[in-house]
């Protein structure tokens, strides 16, 4: 199975208070809590986070982008990931990704990824996510009512642009471009692989599944409430005569790595406490905008609250709910599986479970998070790396990825300089 | 508090128009010259005494707008402004209101001052209960989209009783779509309205020459009650302003009576 590194960039410095005196992570969060001199530092730390996950020897690295958010330091993860490109050399660059209706043209996205693709020799994964609606409907002021529709036509028109190798004009219902005719174009062909990140929506599914895509789960609550979502995702999977190669799909979770047990939970106590206190302290007034989930999910929530058997997240009303139950100490937050914590035999047999129950081949570990230092992000993935990650890799061996990327060879790509500043002038 | 109005005296007549392929409710009840009404926020799911007491002096007819209660899903064929405007141009003209008097609230008053305005002959008086429509930086409409489910019904009207009495399931009544359509009533009105509220339509109010009355709640939380002048001075037409104490937003859900006089007044 594929095992991939995945950084939230959070702000590190939000108060002790921050949840009793403010209302929300997202969307409002005030900007005096933002201290810019700070922020340098915390992006080139979780930027070297990064670099340091691709050197121990995960199969990806991972960006997420994120507006107006105090756990998303991201709006734009491409610029991040092109950098990443030009400071790692075989480890695959998963932008999860660009939230195709925000972009005007949609074709600056195919530009830019490509830009990517081109840059990193082929190793690009290009997520397209639907967006939050924190992001989207709040922050950017798209509309919920037209929101996914705007985001499948982008989807036609980014797909088309990668694709088609003479300028066309595009007609569509949101979009109108006379020109279109991307450069660079990317090395991967047809195109990078395409991800979608999802809720629990089953039109997503059945999306993924007609487009031969990945679905990723990217949920914050860990394995034991991603289990009814991921059965319902392989249910839909058969239903719709698909196999059950597991890299069909892709699956978040938070891991805490130690000597024991017991090290694990005093060391992450407290950055687990920070996300699950702060960085999810999110006002439920931003959760549900009209239109946003459609009909057909909401009917699915309604049944499945009356049969009590729903997945909270499929439903606007319970979204809300959810918000104010999360659990926020480290006992609930661990017994709750939200974050996976232990010695790396105990990581081991717990991730080989979610890798198997789940049936998932793209398991995305964030094993940096909420005020977590560098110093212990680096002991954590180092660790995972050198304890855990190999007795993961055979899982799902008898399975082939067909979504992940295909670079150009190694002996045929770009050897970046190293960077040792004041000295290449002086070398010339 | 007082006891929410929700026995209606009347049972309407009820048709359907067809425009883009979706059909759209008409409820007509009483006699006499037509009044056109156009729902506010939220729709009507059900038949309210408010249009009971414009009964009882006018043929009241009542046609759903396109995503709201009633009005299927014609919200989702329209993209542009001109979509909207043109697609409620037929459904007044279908269910016979051409020439009428019409009355709108909120976001149906937005779309009845459009009416009024690109179409004059279309329009013989028009009352307009606190019309989206406008946005002023400085005096901002609330966001009626970014709310805690709790905070709604006391955002919208005055006696919070009157919003969850409109918006309650019949008695009996546990089918699922209910929730559904209330919920599309309300993306029926992002649609349109998304973000702000702002349509333009001070551009095109110095087009309406149909006299205008723009009805106010005294305690309306949405709309600001500076946008009554705003939309005073910039309508062509003769126009008053009237205030009704006691009442939020939907001034017709909290004070049927005295929003339906003030009306029928003007229409006369």
């Amino acid at each position: 199975m594929k095992l991939m590194w995945f950084h939230l960039m959070p702000y590190t410095d939000l108060p002790d208070d921050f949840r009793e005196k403010n209302p929300s992570v997202w969307v409002d969060i005030h900007s005096s809590l933002f201290d810019p001199r700070r922020a340098h530092h915390m992006y080139n730390d979780f930027m070297d986070e990064l670099e340091f996950a691709a050197e121990c020897g995960f199969d990806a690295i991972c960006v997420n982008e994120h507006h107006s958010n105090g756990y998303g330091l991201m709006p734009s993860p491409n610029l991040i990931a092109s950098s990443l490109a030009r400071r790692t050399t075989d480890t695959a660059l998963c932008v999860l990704g660009n939230s195709l209706a925000l972009y005007n043209p949609p074709t600056r996205v195919a530009e830019e990824f490509a830009m990517i693709d081109v840059i990193s020799g082929g190793r690009l994964i290009a997520g397209f996510p639907v967006g939050s609606p924190m992001d989207t409907c709040y922050a950017y002021g798209q509309n919920p009512s037209m929101l996914r529709e705007r985001y499948l036509e982008a989807h036609d028109l980014v797909v088309k642009a990668w694709t088609a190798p003479d300028t066309f004009a595009f007609n569509g219902r949101y979009n109108q471009q006379r020109y279109v005719n991307i450069w660079p174009r990317p090395v991967q062909r047809p195109h990078p692989p395409i991800w979608i990140p999802g809720g629990g929506s089953v039109e997503t599914w059945q999306w993924c599944a007609e487009m031969d895509y990945v679905y990723c789960y990217l949920s914050y609550y860990g394995y034991k409430a991603g289990q009814a979502t991921m059965t319902g995702f392989w249910d839909e999977m058969a239903k719709l005569g698909k196999d059950r190669n597991p890299y069909r799909a892709g699956f978040l979770q938070f891991v805490g790595v130690a000597e024991t047990r017991r090290q694990a939970m005093e060391l992450y106590a407290e950055p687990a406490e920070y996300f699950y206190g702060r960085c999810l302290h999110i006002d439920p007034r931003f959760a549900g905008p009209p239109g946003y989930a459609t009909e057909e999910t909401q009917r699915r929530g309604i049944k499945g609250m009356v049969s009590q058997a729903a997945d909270a997240s499929r439903d606007t009303a319970r979204y809300e709910t959810k918000f104010q139950t999360l659990a926020r100490e480290m006992d609930a937050i661990v017994d709750k599986g939200y974050v996976i914590i232990g010695s790396p035999d105990e990581v081991v047999e717990q991730l080989t479970e979610v890798a198997t129950n789940l049936n998932v081949g793209h398991l995305m570990m964030l094993l940096q998070f909420g005020n977590m230092n560098k110093e212990l992000a680096k002991y954590n993935t180092r660790l995972f790396a050198e304890k855990v990650l190999p007795r993961l890799s055979h899982v799902h061996s008898q399975w082939e990825d067909h979504w992940w990327p295909q670079p150009m060879q190694r002996a045929e790509r770009a050897a970046p300089a190293s960077f040792q500043p004041g000295t290449m002038a002086a070398a010339e | 508090m007082t006891k929410p109005k929700t026995s209606p005296k009347t049972s309407p007549k009820t048709s359907t128009v067809e425009v883009n392929g979706f059909s759209s409710r008409v409820w007509t009840a009483g006699s006499g010259p037509k009044l056109g009404f156009l729902a506010g926020f939220g729709g009507l799911p059900k038949w309210v005494p408010f249009l009971d007491a414009l009964a009882e002096k006018r043929t009241v007819v009542v046609p759903s707008l396109p995503g709201f209660p009633g009005g299927e899903r014609g919200h989702t064929v329209l993209d542009s402004h001109l979509d909207w405007v043109l697609a409620v141009r037929e459904i007044l003209h279908k269910a016979g209101l051409d020439g009428a008097d019409l009355a709108g609230s909120s976001v149906g008053a937005a779309l009845a001052a459009e009416m009024a305005a690109i179409w004059p002959q279309s329009v013989r008086r028009l009352a307009l209960v606190a019309p989206f429509g406008l946005f002023d930086e400085a005096d901002p409409p609330t966001d009626p989209w970014a709310q805690r489910p709790p905070e709604v019904p006391a955002l919208f009207c005055a006696d919070p009783k009157n919003w969850e009495a409109l918006k309650a399931p019949p008695e009996g009544h546990n089918d699922p779509e209910w929730p559904i359509e209330q919920v599309r009533a309300s993306e029926a009105a992002a649609r349109i309205f998304w973000p702000l509220g702002n349509t333009r339509l001070e551009k095109r109010l110095p087009l309406i020459e149909a006299p205008t009355l723009l009805i106010w709640g005294g305690e309306d939380k949405v709309m600001p009650r500076s946008y009554a002048e705003r939309f005073a001075q910039a309508i062509k037409g003769r126009s008053e302003i009237r205030v009704i104490a006691g009442a939020g937003h939907l001034a017709e859900l909290d004070k049927p009576d005295e929003t339906a006089a003030a009306i029928l007044g003007w229409m006369n």
